[in-house]
């Protein structure tokens, strides 16, 4: 937990390997995710705050472990 | 049965949701920073806050929790429907 | 002991007669890495952790029941309505035939939950290492079924759900460095 960043990103890809022989057409990039609580360290006190609704909504109280998801791949849907 | 519920209790529910969340997100901090006051503080306003949002609920929607007065002396109104899953 | 109070943690809404998706919640409910799991893990290792850390076990044990509460509801209220045949399309045909409608402790492929999903080896740093693994399973779980799902009232609620495995496991890594730390030496942030 020593490492405090100051920016990171929460997402990462690869692409991964594909063979002449494999039967499926690439997937492309391969997402995985690494969110906040990687980067942020023991936390510091007095952090910014959401208000009690926006909180509850986003599910956590401090913006800076707040890490939105979707579906990566969604654009690939037939 | 249909029962429909009257927007009012949502409207509660939400802002006991928001109060109580706020609580178990300072409690869980709590547990790891337990000498940070100002968090302490907040803590203790907001356990303040979520009991008043809860007894004007219950006056208008019967008892949210065991212990709480049943404010209907008589029926008991805690084994009455809606329960969480329902609404 | 433990006291009940009638509400979710977070609303639960679902906008899509899916009960697909109940199949897949199912790995939540009784699941290797579900919130059953969680719950038990967490308040079972408490009793034998140093006493620094007992309070965030005893909550975030406790806040897992709530999460366990949820998803039945989403899985109630996906399955209440359905027919046999709408629930055999869904893949939930074997499931009928032994519960009816009924929840059952199983996860999404039907296997029944066991205590062996359960860790509890005694040392401190290898339980909470469990533990922070346990939340990133159990985040990594609900990306996947958010990607197979289409309902957005329930992505909604389930996004609330992943948000939560973060918290938790930010918290079990700080209860290591707590546990880490040298006797008598004050914290630096």
């Amino acid at each position: 937990m020593e490492n405090h960043p100051k920016t990171f990103t929460k997402v990462k890809s690869y692409v991964p390997f594909h063979g002449p022989c494999d039967p499926c057409p690439p997937i492309g990039r391969k997402y995985y995710r690494t969110p906040p609580n990687l980067y942020v360290g023991f936390q510091q006190p007095s952090l910014p705050q959401f208000s009690p609704a926006e909180a509850l909504m986003k599910g956590t109280l401090w913006p800076v472990f707040y890490d939105f998801y979707e579906n990566p791949y969604k654009k690939r849907r037939v | 049965m249909v029962k429909t519920l009257p927007n009012e209790y949502y409207l509660q529910m939400e802002e006991i949701q928001a109060a109580d969340f706020v609580l178990i997100e300072l409690m869980l901090y709590l547990d790891t920073h337990p000498t940070d006051t100002q968090a302490i503080q907040q803590y203790n306003q907001f356990a303040q806050y979520s009991k008043q949002l809860k007894r004007k609920f219950e006056s208008s929607f019967g008892p949210m929790q065991q212990g709480s007065l049943n404010q209907t002396l008589d029926f008991w109104t805690w084994k009455s429907s809606p329960w969480p899953w329902q609404i | 002991m433990w006291t009940y109070e009638k509400k979710l943690q977070y609303p639960v809404k679902v906008s899509t007669c899916n009960p697909t998706l109940a199949k897949f919640l199912m790995e939540q409910y009784g699941g290797a890495d579900g919130e059953l799991a969680a719950a038990l893990r967490y308040l079972n290792q408490r009793y034998t952790i140093p006493e620094k850390v007992i309070g965030l076990l005893t909550d975030i044990g406790t806040e897992e029941f709530a999460h366990l509460e949820m998803i039945a509801t989403m899985i109630y209220k996906l399955t209440k309505d359905a027919t046999p045949d709408q629930l055999r399309e869904a893949g939930l045909g074997e499931h009928y035939v032994a519960h009816d409608s009924a929840l059952f402790y199983s996860n999404a492929a039907g296997v029944p939950f066991t205590a062996a999903y359960i860790q509890a080896k005694g040392d401190p740093i290898a339980d909470l290492y469990e533990d922070i693994a346990a939340e990133e399973k159990a985040r990594a779980t609900y990306q996947w079924i958010i990607d197979m799902s289409d309902d957005p009232d329930l992505n909604d609620s389930l996004r609330f759900l992943r948000e939560r495995e973060i918290i938790h496991s930010q918290r079990f890594r700080e209860a290591v460095e707590i546990l880490k730390e040298e006797r008598d030496r004050k914290k630096v942030f």
